[in-house]
């Protein structure tokens, strides 16, 4: 169902783009990275018929959160990150575990579910969908029926988060005003 | 009926128990004095609901037409002549229809209750409260055979969601066959699905918990399962329970109860821990509530402990005297002796008759549903517990020194109430030792010698608690005999006299001792230790002779203040093997207090008028004194007792019980007015004596209403005001044996006979001096030694069990304890602390680590699931 | 489609596990939630039910809030200590 050109092209470009997220010695350069792979993964959401979702995803994650990201590196100065370790045995485990994992879900993903759920580029039949799936349409009368209370739910999460960061982002820091005046209202 | 009243019964043990929290949390703010006035109210105001109560349930007793006139309640013809000495008159035969209440006169249908003569509605049993449901299943592992009566077994290849196995389960218990029937949907039901399994393999005990879906599998086998589901586990409720007997004992406890609280605002007036007295006072009142209006056997067991702990922590009240902090220690461990074998009891009532609710219990006992040893064990088992709380031999010898708690305490714990709790139990669960005779004959035994031993100690005590605590134990003594006999009513009836006149006396005694401090602390001499009596106002010590009798009859001033106890080698030294562990034995000839010696006393009468004439009341009714209340009910008691004689069980066994019950009445009016002599009469023989003062009113107050309750409170028993006691008593415990017993009016006139002649022996030793009573004592060197010692019961348990405890517990401490067990705990601490050293560098608060620690996690887990299938047949049996 | 998002998974986890600098981190973060949303979104489109991109509507907002947050915390520690190490922060070790 996926064009396997669209698939191959789209699955290389962005596990490159990853890779070079996690190797990066320049910060700026691993968000670039980022930005491609969460491009790339938009890509892939339009092709499985996710069109609201891919649009989230560019303004959300390509976006906002990109955005973000750049700011705080901005904030504090380029420099250089290197990969010095100071745990001793954690790059060989970690090595190991994250090859464990790969594996893992790999085989998983390729064995581990029912055969119609792995969508590889070979084209296994898939059920017809409605039209319109994926459609904001469709995404937001599903959202505000049957899912109102998690969306009330995460609006909540949300105003908290933006407090919070409020809260610990005021100058001074972790030991800053903030925490104490939080402190002094307990009294 | 009239529901306001009935629901009123759960606001008495509310109220107690607010008083509790009351007094602990604001007690400290309140103070003393207003601690106590807060604690009298809350107990008087539970009387007054107590009387509410009582009032609602004898109204919906009467109602029905129990006693319209004096007719019905006369038995027979021959006794209605004897008028009013015809005590123990219940009118059985026909009487009894009219006393039974039937159901339409409970629910205030009292038209129509005029023809319901010779109905006989059994129990007044009404007014269950249950609250809380406690439930427990205690029995997950044990396995009982049942048989399965399933049938149509799926085929399990092809489960489907809709298929449902029929399970029905017959089990044995011991109280019969119980079925169980269920429904279990086998698709959706992960048990269903593991039975699927377990049937396919084979049971093991690991798989015990699915074994409900398997029985159903399984079916035509005889097969185990847990016995949950067999019988429904462990269930007790918290309910009350409501009838004549309970309803009797509510108004003794909060009445008595009332007054005494009252007593004790005077007399404990100048203690700085009034807040904790009366705090533990409240405290005990909640629980003998509890103990007295528990709808099942483990209600009764919690209001038991709750008494012993109360009564543990009063008599060590004022636990700054090691000596009095001995003395609770050893009624409490006493009293565990025999609470072990009423908990036993309790274990045997449950598995063998599946409930203890006494609605359940009683009547399947009365019924005759157990037989055999069993039937004999659990009321064995009953009666030791029985011994224990109400000081029976053997394991009375913690009474006496619980003489030690303040004067009120033992008024209310140790004479009128909490003792009589074992008296209260037997009655209570009566249908049980009715299924064994030969346990209710050791009831009666036991209540006969303990009466007879203990009138025979209290004839030498000079304490005047002490004769009061041993005349407890040997009026406890004739309950037992009672209901030995099975009279209960008679012995419930001599339990509330006894509560009135026995409270009385020792409140006397405790206003007596007030005057008695007054007196020393006013006439200039010390009263606190035996030093500071003055030799000079002993010209009468010989009076009561010293231990030594026979050395010192003569000269007896010098020696009462040296006499040498250790005479005959049963020394402190000799005893105490272990030293300082051993406990402190007062030697009750020379470590009395001044203010509670009878040989110090003298002339109260004109000194402490109130005092006096309450006490001489109180004292008669001990003694057994035609009109007062004792005479009644310990007549009551012997008549019961005789009558059995006449039946077709055991003849000669009740006529000797007679005899000694008989031969204590004369022991006990001696005992008694030996007492009343030495504390009234005469001339003072002490400046506190001489200077005594009369009590403030809150201590007068309740001798008196105390004094005129032992003087007609025998009359409830009288036909001609109604009897209203029996009334209430006999639905629960059954109507009177006594049929062409003896004759009632000569019994009278024997009773009366005892204890007038024993009041006569005792003005003649001590009140005329017709004979010296020391030359007695002379004559009698060894009895008169083993009396004073209280027959050495004492020292015999010390060599028996203590000695060896004490010396069995330094070794087990030195090897056992330091050299086995503190090495075992001291290495699992040392180990946890080594390990903790480990494994703290993997707590390196770096978070990629922790970060690594999951995913290798993950991995691993995802290895699991991923390989399971493989794995399982290595892993998994 | 599945394994694509299982290797960017091991990717991002890699990305956590060996790199030191706390922005990076999270961006590693970042790409494991990211490739548990493909794998939501292919199993939505495999099923044909709208509930697994629902789910990876949740899950992105809760991304951007932790994204928030996290960098707040980073920009707070970068105050006080004038570093962004992850191995810096161990005053909670045993």
């Amino acid at each position: 169902m996926i064009d396997p050109i669209v698939f191959w092209t789209v699955a290389t470009l962005s596990v490159a783009a990853a890779i070079l997220v996690v190797t990066a010695r320049d910060l700026v350069h691993g968000a670039l990275a980022m930005v491609a792979t969460f491009a790339l993964t938009a890509v892939l959401y339009l092709a499985l018929s996710a069109a609201f979702i891919a649009a989230v995803q560019v303004i959300v994650y390509a976006g906002a959160i990109m955005v973000l990201f750049v700011f705080v590196v901005m904030l504090m100065g380029r420099r250089d990150v290197g990969f010095s370790e100071p745990i001793g045995g954690q790059r060989t485990l970690a090595m190991v575990a994250v090859a464990g994992l790969a594996a893992l879900l790999a085989w998983a993903g390729a064995n581990g579910v029912p055969a119609s759920v792995v969508l590889g580029p070979a084209d296994t039949p898939l059920p017809d969908l409605p039209g319109g799936f994926g459609s904001p349409a469709s995404i937001g009368d599903r959202l505000f029926t049957e899912w109102v209370l998690p969306v009330e739910v995460v609006g909540i999460l949300l105003l908290a988060a933006m407090l919070g960061v409020i809260v610990i982002a005021r100058s001074g820091g972790l030991r800053g005003r903030g925490i104490e005046s939080t402190a002094e209202t307990e009294h | 009926m009239d529901m306001t009243a009935y629901s009123l019964l759960p606001l008495t043990l509310a109220l107690p128990l607010a008083g509790v929290v009351l007094l602990t949390l604001f007690g400290g703010r309140l103070g003393g004095a207003r601690s106590g006035v807060l604690a009298t109210a809350i107990v008087g105001l539970t009387f007054l609901v107590a009387v509410a109560i009582a009032l609602d349930f004898t109204d919906s007793v009467t109602a029905s037409g129990s006693l319209p006139d004096g007719s019905a309640g006369i038995g027979s013809a021959e006794d209605g002549s004897t008028g009013d000495v015809a005590v123990g008159d219940h009118g059985v035969g026909d009487a009894t229809g009219d006393h039974g209440v039937d159901e339409s006169g409970l629910l205030g249908d009292s038209s129509s209750t005029d023809d319901q003569h010779g109905v006989v509605a059994p129990h007044i049993e009404r007014s269950l409260w249950t609250w809380i449901r406690v439930k427990r299943s205690f029995a997950d592992y044990e396995l009982v055979p049942v048989t399965i009566a399933a049938r149509d077994i799926p085929d399990l290849s092809r489960i489907t969601p809709d298929m449902v196995a029929v399970v029905e389960v017959q089990a044995g218990t011991r109280a019969g066959p119980r079925t169980v029937r269920e429904e279990l949907p086998l698709m959706w039901d992960p048990e269903a699905i593991v039975g699927v399994q377990i049937f396919r393999g084979a049971i093991t005990p690991g798989t015990i918990l699915s074994t409900r879906v398997a029985t159903a599998l399984g079916a035509d086998d005889k097969i185990f399962v847990p016995a949950d589901l067999a019988s429904p586990g462990f269930t007790a409720d918290v309910s009350l329970t409501l009838d004549g007997l309970s309803l009797l004992m509510l108004l003794i406890v909060t009445g008595v109860g009332f007054l005494i609280h009252l007593f004790s605002i005077g007399y404990m007036a100048h203690d700085p821990d009034r807040r904790r007295y009366f705090t533990y006072l409240n405290l005990f009142i909640f629980s003998m509530l509890v103990l007295v209006l528990g709808g099942n056997f483990l209600m009764l067991f919690v209001g038991w402990e709750l008494v012993g702990a109360c009564s543990y922590l009063l008599i060590g009240f004022w636990h700054r005297d090691p000596a009095n902090a001995w003395a609770g220690r050893k009624a409490f461990i006493v009293n565990r002796i025999g609470d072990m074998a009423f908990v036993i009891g309790l274990m045997l009532i449950w598995t063998t008759y599946g409930s203890l609710a006494f609605a359940d219990v009683l009547p399947a006992a009365a019924g005759g549903a157990v037989t055999g040893s069993i039937a004999i064990a659990i009321p064995a088992l009953l009666l030791i517990g029985a011994t224990g709380k109400s000081a029976q031999l053997p394991l009375f010898v913690w009474l006496p020194d619980a003489m030690a708690g303040p004067t009120p305490v033992s008024a209310l714990i140790h004479a009128a109430t909490m003792v009589t709790a074992g008296v209260y139990m037997i009655a209570r669960a009566h249908p049980l030792f009715e299924a064994a005779p030969v346990v209710l004959a050791a009831v009666a035994i036991v209540g006969a010698a303990t009466a007879l031993m203990a009138a025979l100690i209290a004839l030498v005590q000079v304490d005047i608690k002490r004769v009061l605590a041993y005349s407890t134990v040997s009026q406890l003594g004739y309950m037992f005999m009672a209901v030995g006999a099975g009279a209960y009513a008679a012995g419930v009836f001599h339990l509330m006299t006894h509560a009135f006149f026995k409270a009385l006396l020792f409140l006397g005694a405790g206003s007596v001792m007030h005057a008695m401090e007054h007196g020393f602390a006013h006439g200039g001499a010390h009263p606190a230790d035996g030093s500071g009596r003055e030799s000079a106002s002993m010209s009468d010590a010989s009076f009561d002779p010293p231990l030594d009798a026979p050395s010192s009859a003569s000269h007896a001033p010098a020696s009462i203040s040296t006499p040498d106890l250790d005479v005959d080698g049963h020394s402190e030294v000799d005893l105490g093997g272990a030293g300082a562990s051993s406990p402190p034995r007062p030697d009750h000839f020379t470590d009395v207090p001044a203010h509670q010696d009878m040989r110090m006393m003298g002339g109260l009468l004109s000194r402490a008028p109130i005092t006096g004439w309450t006490f001489l009341v109180g004292g008669l009714a001990l003694a057994g004194v035609f009109p007062l209340a004792g005479f009644w009910s310990k007549d009551e008691i012997l008549l019961e007792t005789l009558a059995r004689a006449g039946g077709s069980d055991g003849g000669t066994l009740w006529v000797v019980l007679y005899g000694v019950g008989l031969f204590t009445a004369l022991l006990t009016a001696i005992y008694t007015g030996r007492q009343l002599l030495m504390v009234l009469a005469g001339a003072p023989r002490s400046t506190g004596a001489k200077n005594a003062a009369e009590s403030p009113w809150t201590m007068t107050l309740p001798l008196v209403v105390l004094a005129v309750l032992s003087a007609v409170g025998g009359l409830v028993v009288l036909q001609t005001f109604g009897a209203p006691l029996l009334h209430l008593l006999e639905p629960v415990l059954g109507a009177h044996p006594a049929e062409g017993g003896p004759s009632k009016l000569n019994m009278a006139l024997m009773a009366s006979a005892a204890s007038l002649s024993g009041l006569a022996i005792a003005y003649a030793l001590y009140g005329a001096r017709a004979i010296d009573p020391d030359r007695i004592a002379t004559a009698l060197p060894v009895a008169y030694r083993w009396l004073s010692r209280k027959l050495m019961i004492d020292e015999l348990y010390d060599a028996v069990v203590v000695h060896p405890f004490q010396r069995l517990a330094p070794a087990l401490w030195h090897r056992i304890d330091e050299g086995v067990l503190d090495r075992v705990v001291n290495g699992a601490g040392r180990s946890l602390i080594a390990s903790a050293q480990a494994w703290r560098h993997v707590q390196n608060g770096r978070v990629r680590s922790y970060g690594l620690s999951i995913a290798l996690g993950a991995v691993a887990l995802g290895i699991l699931l991923v390989f399971a299938d493989r794995l399982s047949g290595v892993l998994l049996p | 489609m599945l394994v694509l998002s299982g290797i960017l998974f091991a990717i991002g986890a890699s990305g956590v596990l060996l790199r030191c600098n706390a922005i990076l981190v999270l961006m590693s973060v970042e790409l494991m939630l990211n490739a548990v949303n493909i794998a939501l979104v292919s199993t939505a489109r495999a099923l044909g039910d709208l509930d697994g991109q629902l789910f990876v509507f949740f899950s992105l907002s809760i991304a951007a809030a932790e994204v928030a947050v996290g960098l707040a915390i980073v920009v707070a520690i970068y105050r006080s200590l004038g570093r962004t190490d992850v191995d810096d922060i161990g005053a909670m070790h045993g």
